[in-house]
């Protein structure tokens, strides 16, 4: 597949969350060989879109095709054979507590091939000595710094050489001066791997620092979907918001938001899956 | 009144649906027990904790109750000058009903609430998702070994906690209350058969599975839990469920096993 050509396609995207809707008609494509990054405020459905892209939630209308295949209504064993092009990244780390640094990264490896173990050990130190992890390859996830865990998730992420990366909120928590050197990393990933890759953020500078297209939404709706220029340049009062990082309403009275907590706490949400 | 129905029919609603993901949940795992490769690691690993760790509770706990049983049987038998049936009553009594319901109850509270923990935060972590997106079966991966180290641990344990409080009814019947040695294994060689060893057996593989599915399916669903949080007080809420649930279920089944057997 050449660079440039559509590798997942958004169509008439929407999700509901028992009645509330999250995502509403959302309609975009991303190209071979560009990170693509989404990008939204709090509780604008960021990484329900991803869950959904992901297969691991099923949308209420509309589909994602991944590679050919739609994610929406793919049999089992068809996602499972599309995952194995993809890696994720999640914005916890989602490493497993009882596995060393290292058994954590070769577990796709020791799962999905029948590669020797020489061989598994000098693949996972490649992508650790990529992520600069080598020599911490004994310590367990409890033992790593909030940096190291999200490199960590990378380097297990794109252990199996994926086509297709998908990362959540990469720089959420961080220090500026790491977050820039995570960014650092997946610009690399692009370059030397050739990997398509899509980031959900709400970093504005990471944004604007790695993205080649980016997809803003708001409440569940795209506003734009364009390169960084074209969205610098819109005139969409939300877009213009999130780019100045000004807030979208007028300060919240202290008597207004004790009043607007006790009816959440009332209202007592019920919750499906967490959302951004 | 009108709301009281409602809410009635709401929470009906609701337990329904959970019983129902949790049955899919439970078939889920059966399918893929018997599908091979099966991770001997992992099933070591799980012995280790289900079996081996819970071994020293649970010959604690039988040793009591057995203790217990020779010494309230003892004063009660001897009124009635029939003491040295003591090793029937109390052989009986662990086979059928006591070994296997004491050792259940400990394995809940000990493995059981560590394993719904342990599953839950893998739900809240995202870790369940993670091995989804690696395209590893998460019921395959996780589930399955702590299903057959489940099933293969207890039904040995009880067996431990048969002999163990066996034995403590012989401490305090034999060396305490010098009920004569040959009397104690005499009768209770007599009242022991394939048909109470069988009972035992049934009931142990029966709890088994009751402790193991709801542990890590009250874990595994917690996404679907509709109660609130979904972190720290999301996962202590349903170790809490789950312990209690499947209390009540192996007592219930306990019942129901002795009324079929009977």
């Amino acid at each position: 597949m050449e660079n440039g050509a559509t590798i997942i396609s958004v169509k008439q995207l929407s999700t509901h969350y028992g009645e509330r809707l999250i995502l509403d008609e959302l309609d975009f494509s991303v190209r071979r060989g560009e990170i693509m990054v989404i990008m939204g405020a709090s509780g604008s459905g960021k990484s329900t879109l991803l869950r959904t892209m992901l297969g691991l939630n099923k949308p209420s209308a509309g589909e994602v095709e991944i590679l050919g295949t739609n994610v929406s209504t793919a049999r089992q064993r068809e996602l499972y054979r599309l995952r194995r092009q993809m890696g994720v990244a999640f914005q916890g780390g989602a490493l497993f507590g009882n596995l060393s640094l290292i058994d954590n990264i070769q577990l796709p490896l020791r799962e999905h091939t029948n590669l020797d173990e020489n061989t598994i050990r000098i693949m996972s130190r490649l992508k650790l000595d990529m992520m600069n992890l080598s020599g911490f390859d004994a310590l367990m996830p409890s033992e790593l710094s909030g940096g190291m865990v999200k490199r960590a998730a990378l380097a297990r992420a794109v252990v199996m050489d994926p086509q297709l990366l998908f990362f959540d909120e990469p720089s959420a928590g961080l220090d500026p001066v790491v977050a820039a050197e995570l960014d650092e990393h997946i610009l690399e990933l692009k370059k030397a791997m050739d990997m398509t890759i899509v980031v959900v953020t709400h970093e504005l500078d990471s944004a604007l620092r790695i993205a080649d297209r980016i997809t803003v939404l708001d409440k569940g709706k795209m506003v734009i979907c364009g390169t960084v220029e074209e969205v610098k340049q819109s005139q969409n009062e939300h877009v213009q918001n999130l780019l100045n990082r000004r807030a979208a309403r007028e300060p919240i009275e202290p008597e207004a938001y004790l009043d607007m907590l006790t009816r959440v706490q009332a209202a007592r949400p019920h919750r499906g899956h967490r959302h951004d | 009144m009108i709301k009281s129905i409602q809410y009635i029919g709401a929470k009906t609603i609701e337990h329904l649906e959970h019983l129902g993901s949790l049955t899919l949940f439970l078939l889920q795992v059966l399918r893929r027990m018997l599908m091979p490769p099966l991770r001997y690691r992992a099933l070591l690993q799980q012995l280790h904790f289900i079996g081996a760790k819970s071994t020293f509770v649970i010959v604690l706990a039988s040793l009591t109750v057995g203790l217990v049983l020779g010494l309230r049987l003892y004063f009660e038998f001897e009124q009635f000058g029939v003491t040295d049936r003591l090793g029937s009553v109390v052989a009986l009594s662990m086979i059928t009903e006591m070994g296997p319901v004491f050792t259940a109850l400990l394995v809940i509270g000990r493995a059981g609430s560590a394993m719904c923990a342990e599953v839950g935060i893998m739900r809240s972590d995202e870790q369940l998702d993670a091995l989804e997106c690696m395209a590893i079966d998460p019921y395959k991966f996780l589930m399955v070994p702590k299903f057959w180290a489940t099933l293969i641990s207890v039904p040995i344990l009880v067996a431990i906690a048969d002999i163990v409080g066996i034995f403590g009814g012989y401490l305090a019947s034999v060396v305490m209350f010098d009920v004569p040695s040959g009397a104690y294994i005499q009768s209770m060689n007599g009242s022991i058969g394939w048909y109470e060893l069988n009972m035992g057996l049934i009931k142990s593989v029966v709890f088994a599975l009751i402790i193991v599915w709801i542990a890590t399916g009250k874990g595994f669903l917690l996404h679907l839990d509709k109660n609130g949080a979904y972190g720290a007080e999301g996962v202590s809420r349903i170790t809490t469920q789950a312990v209690v649930m499947a209390s009540v279920l192996v007592l219930f089944a306990d019942y129901l096993i002795s009324a079929f057997m009977v």
